[in-house]
């Protein structure tokens, strides 16, 4: 099983917080793997929030293949963070030549972008370095957009984190995303680790979607060349969210009637039945089957986590103003933010979905039997 | 045989027919129970004589003989009596001492049972018991990554929708504008398919609606049954309950007249109109009801004189392009109902499926496709169609669905599959595969009335006379002697106890599959099959 922790908080944090987080929930995952997601960042990365950072494992031959192609679509560096590793890697981690964090001055030739064609080629450059990488296996690509930093590595979480000396002021950040073990139940890649991050919309999950391939099949033909991967059956989640925004335009309260639609009397008894009842048919296909707790980031900084059907995987959301953890278990909220009213902690159920804003002043509880916020 | 008599080519022995009445005489009570009740007259009481040898037990008295008479059953050798095995001799049988018993070699008797020129008409279907759907198993169990469900207790949402469903896109929008957006039903992903007022007997007709009825009304099953070309009777057609029922329409335009002269008087719509083109047991034929079974009753609701054949044509006469026989037809029937009812072709499962299908995803009206492989049964047809015609609906609904998928119109056509489901007893387990290779629901026929009426039925060739109207069982006959040998409150009693006992074993299967919020509708990692070049085509796994 996975375990998950995110934070969002005023102050930026160093991402060791969500390892010592994971670490306390070391016996609900089996040590086999780490993936981060550090955004709205702190450090130096603070005056460059427009600079879309590259993150991603490379060979040195990699990076030459990279510096090739950025320069020929006229990328210029502007700032990079180099990871010193120590001589030995732990045991079970791969030795990899360069752990690569890079903020890119756009080209000239794209000012004046719409902000979706812009977002659109930088999802784009990232998919075609990805199948470069793929092709020759020099390297692996987790991000490209601004504002957003992922890492993911095989290996301990505590360990792989000190051991990237993820410690350092620089990787400081006011939101982190972070699981704990390699998705395991296909093939070991590092494509398959939580969180997945699509154009500023990413999610991590717990659990295993057994509808995975008619979701997968869905997405893969709505025609957005962004819906691919799919090491990981939890993969969908994110995607699913981003189809939710961009396509039908619709808010995170409805992602839980997409998901894991009403049925029966409590569908024909909501207010916006007419619309639920179109989502839940013609979204019929994006219909997850958990258990599954999925949290995850909004463009917009929001944080949340919300349950599938069944409720079968733990999850809480806890904090106090300026602060607020969403961990898989009570134990990883104890560790990052004891000093919180643990009578306010909440534990979302079937209907639910906890959101944290980006003010980070409260829990906010949607439940799917709720209005939704339409304009009426 | 007697020695006098003249051999002719189709002079077989008991030998060479294919059901073997065996007879016990020490049993039998001579009642006369199995010649009265034999639909085909395959037996018939006999008078036999017997030569007793009475030796000599010492040599003073001489040896001697008795001739003695005694009765009995003869069974006839004539091939238009031959026995079709339906055992209701044995059934009558008041102390078991009659049963046929099938000739383990080929039999003979096919190569006779076309006197006068006419091949051979039966109905059931295909004479082939094994099936691709038998094999294929659910490989893919929850258990630790993800904990099964417990089928007795967890809720479970096995639904599935009938009807064009648009983009998710094009609805919101649509919903904005108030638009009109196409018909949707959601129903129980397990239909009673197409079997006529005609085809079946009224009692049996009566027994499945009863049945249907109930499930909707007191076990909230949202289950519907589809008239079959061959109208509905005008009660019906006027009743709340024709909201779980599919009108179908086929080439005879049987029974239209009604339904069209109804359509004013109707208290509610019907769930959906089935056009039919097609049909899996004899695809590239007709509907057909033979003279033996239009009586006045029949005649009336189908609008025709009494007495004579109703061979519906292979195609819909007036219509000549794919464009005019689907997209016209689909139309007119949507605007006979102002647009609010679902109306899906059936087709027979064939290679050219796929084009039929291309069409229908282009045309916004089309509610779905339902495809009928080449295990469908029928009550009557050439056996020759049903034989050797069509094509196995595994693959058929596979690539169908696969093409939607690589249109991304997997969720706008519903295809639902029929053919030999539970050919062998498998309902449950036959449905969920053809679920998950694609289907959104699937059709059943043979398999109810075998499993709520009794039909004897079966692929080695038993009984299979639908098409005379002697159904012994009187499920398929119009004759009122034979029909009243079903009571509809029995039927509907079993209607209700396979639906019933089909949700379970849906269940049992789902649920350690780790699914429960929605049907499993092209969930093909779940499948696998020990058949390495039927894992290729189907497109799942191969295991061994």
């Amino acid at each position: 099983m996975c375990r998950l922790f995110a934070i969002t908080s005023d102050t930026p944090l160093s991402p060791m917080t969500a390892m010592e987080a994971l670490d306390v929930m070391r016996e609900g995952h089996d040590g086999s793997g780490v993936g981060i997601l550090l955004r709205d960042l702190g450090g130096p990365f603070e005056e460059m929030k427009d600079a879309p950072i590259l993150s991603g494992i490379f060979s040195e031959s990699g990076i030459k293949r990279l510096d090739t192609f950025m320069m020929g679509i006229g990328f210029m560096t502007k700032y990079k963070i180099s990871i010193k590793l120590p001589k030995t890697a732990p045991r079970g981690t791969p030795r990899r030549d360069v752990y690569l964090i890079r903020a890119y001055e756009y080209p000239e030739e794209w000012e004046g972008l719409t902000q979706a064609s812009l977002q659109d080629r930088l999802m784009n450059i990232r998919l075609k370095l990805r199948e470069m990488g793929e092709e020759k296996e020099d390297m692996i690509v987790f991000s490209f957009w601004p504002d957003v930093i992922m890492l993911k590595e095989i290996g301990d979480p505590m360990t792989v984190g000190r051991y990237l000396s993820l410690d350092r002021k620089e990787l400081q950040a006011r939101i982190i995303m972070a699981q704990g073990r390699q998705n395991t139940n296909y093939a070991i890649n590092l494509y398959a680790c939580h969180p997945f991050f699509i154009q500023g919309y990413s999610t991590m999950t717990n659990g295993e979607n057994t509808a995975f391939i008619p979701n997968k099949e869905y997405l893969m033909s709505r025609g957005f060349p962004g819906y691919s991967g799919f090491q990981s059956d939890s993969e969908v989640f994110t995607h699913i969210l981003h189809y939710l925004y961009n396509s039908l335009e619709l808010g995170i309260e409805a992602y839980k009637h997409v998901i894991t639609p009403l049925q029966g009397d409590a569908l024909e008894k909501h207010p916006d039945a007419a619309l639920l009842r179109v989502l839940k048919h013609s979204c019929r296909r994006l219909i997850i089957d958990g258990p599954n707790c999925v949290i995850g980031c909004l463009p917009d900084k929001k944080l949340f986590m919300v349950q599938d059907r069944k409720k079968l995987r733990p999850g809480v959301v806890g904090g106090r103003p300026g602060m607020y953890g969403f961990s898989s278990e009570i134990c990883g909220l104890d560790a990052v933010i004891p000093d919180r009213d643990k009578s306010k902690d909440f534990q979302p159920m079937h209907l639910d979905t906890a959101i944290v804003g980006p003010d980070r002043q409260e829990v906010s509880i949607c439940c799917q039997t709720d209005p939704l916020p339409l304009p009426r | 045989m007697l020695p006098n008599r003249p051999i002719t080519p189709s002079t077989l022995s008991i030998k060479d027919l294919l059901w073997q009445v065996l007879w016990n005489k020490d049993k039998c009570t001579l009642c006369g129970q199995c010649t009265a009740v034999c639909p085909v007259n395959a037996i018939e009481p006999g008078v036999f004589q017997k030569r007793l040898i009475e030796p000599a037990l010492n040599i003073t008295e001489k040896p001697g003989n008795v001739y003695k008479v005694y009765y009995g059953i003869r069974q006839k050798t004539d091939p238009a009596y031959a026995c079709i095995g339906c055992g209701m001799c044995s059934l009558v049988c008041p102390n078991d001492a009659i049963l046929p018993s099938k000739n383990e070699e080929n039999d003979k008797l096919r190569l006779h049972i076309d006197r006068g020129g006419q091949p051979r008409k039966r109905g059931g279907r295909r004479n082939v018991k094994d099936g691709i759907l038998d094999q294929i198993k659910f490989i893919r169990i929850s258990m630790l990554t993800d904990p099964a469900l417990d089928a007795g207790r967890h809720e479970f949402e096995l639904r599935t929708l009938l009807g064009r469903v648009l983009s998710p896109e094009k609805h919101l929008a649509l919903l904005k504008e108030n638009g009109w957006a196409p018909p949707v039903r959601e129903i129980y992903p397990l239909m009673i398919g197409g079997m006529s007022f005609g085809a079946l007997s009224p009692n049996m007709w009566e027994g499945l609606q009863m049945g249907v009825a109930y499930l909707n009304e007191e076990l909230g099953m949202p289950v519907r049954i589809c008239t079959g070309e061959g109208g509905c009777p005008p009660r019906l057609l006027r009743s709340r309950f024709l909201k779980y029922v599919i009108l179908q329409i086929a080439s005879g335009y049987f029974g239209w007249d009604e339904i069209i002269h109804a359509i004013p008087h109707m208290k509610e719509d019907p769930c959906a109109i089935e056009i039919k083109y097609g049909q899996g047991a004899k695809p590239g034929d007709g509907g057909l009801l033979m003279w033996y079974k239009v009586n006045k009753l029949i005649a009336a609701i189908r609008g025709v004189p009494p007495g004579i054949s109703l061979p519906s044509p292979p195609t819909h006469q007036t219509q000549y392009s794919i464009e005019e026989s689907v997209a016209k037809m689909i139309l007119s029937m949507s605007m006979a109902w102002g647009f609010r009812v679902p109306v899906y072709p059936k087709i027979s499962g064939s290679s050219t499926s796929l084009a039929v299908l291309n069409n229908i995803t282009r045309n916004p009206y089309a509610a779905g496709l339902a495809i009928d492989g080449e295990d469908g049964g029928t009550g009557a047809a050439f056996n020759i169609s049903m034989n050797h015609m069509g094509h196995p609906i595994a693959s058929n609904i596979r690539d169908c669905y696969l093409n939607l998928v690589a249109l991304g119109k997997q969720n706008e056509v519903p295809l639902f599959a029929g053919g030999g489901v539970g050919k062998n007893g498998n309902l449950a387990a036959n449905a969920a595969a053809l679920i998950m290779l694609g289907a959104s629901g699937v059709q059943m026929g043979k398999y109810i009335m075998q499993a709520a009426a009794g039909c004897l039925g079966s692929e080695s060739d038993r009984c299979n006379i639908c098409n005379i109207g002697n159904c012994p069982k009187g499920i398929t006959s119009q004759d009122p002697r034979l029909y009243r040998r079903l009571d509809p409150e029995d039927v509907a009693q079993r209607v209700v106890d396979v639906y019933l006992s089909f949700d379970t074993e849906l269940k049992k299967i789902v649920a350690p599959l780790g699914r429960s919020t929605s049907l499993p509708i092209g969930m093909s990692d779940a499948l696998g099959i020990a058949d390495h070049h039927a894992a290729e085509r189907l497109r799942i796994q191969y295991v061994v």
